[in-house]
């Protein structure tokens, strides 16, 4: 987990002694690194140059450094952790069976997964109801 | 993985880190050349990038590669002492 916003690492310990260490029992425990002129924000897509910050942009980077999701929102709406930790369950089960079985829609660890292939074309009515 | 950081006052982030081109050679074969822009998208590589950063009361210089081999979030939020 890393943590970026357009603020100096400075500014980092002060929050984190000020204020992130008093919502959250020993303070937030991953690196919080500074963007500072938006150089990374730029590349990722996130930064916007009016306000001069990075947008709320999240991305899941599996072992081998390839992007398997972006979530990106405007400043006022804050993330759903638990949704992000179920797209990463998602994406480590697809990994795990080296993409033999996929995660359908809503899946959560332990719900059915599809196998992908000639037998399923058409057939997913038969093994997965978007209602369960 | 991360190296402690040498205190100062400004510290700029060292930003996206573009890869080397090994055959940079112009002319020398008839392959186009490469694109050189950085483009984030699901299902390619994430650039990588270096920035200084705060973890576990001090000060360190954090690249995305350290974390190879590791799931990684990246999280940007729009500042420090903001609401949400």
């Amino acid at each position: 987990m890393l943590a970026c916003s357009t603020d100096s690492h400075f500014v980092h310990k002060i929050w984190q002694e000020e204020e992130l260490s008093k919502m959250v029992d020993g303070g937030f425990p991953f690196p919080m690194l500074s963007d500072a002129g938006g150089k990374i924000g730029e590349v990722y897509g996130v930064y916007e140059r009016g306000a001069g910050v990075d947008v709320r942009g999240r991305f899941i980077i599996d072992p081998d450094g390839v992007i398997q999701a972006i979530e990106i929102l405007t400043p006022p709406v804050g993330r759903k952790v638990t949704e992000s930790i179920r797209q990463l369950q998602a994406f480590q089960h697809v990994r795990a069976t080296k993409g033999t079985e996929v995660c359908p829609a809503g899946w959560e660890p332990g719900d059915p997964v599809l196998k992908p292939g000639p037998d399923l074309a058409g057939k997913v009515w038969k093994v997965w109801k978007p209602t369960e | 993985m991360p190296e402690e950081k040498v205190e100062g006052c400004v510290s700029t982030a060292e930003g996206p880190i573009v890869p080397k081109k090994e055959n940079d050679t112009p002319s020398a074969s008839s392959t186009p050349p490469k694109e050189e822009t950085m483009s984030v998208m699901v299902g390619h590589e994430a650039p990588d990038f270096g920035a200084t950063a705060f973890h576990e009361g001090g000060f360190k210089t954090v690249k995305l590669s350290d974390f190879r081999g590791k799931w990684v979030f990246l999280c940007f939020y729009p500042g420090d002492f903001t609401f949400v």
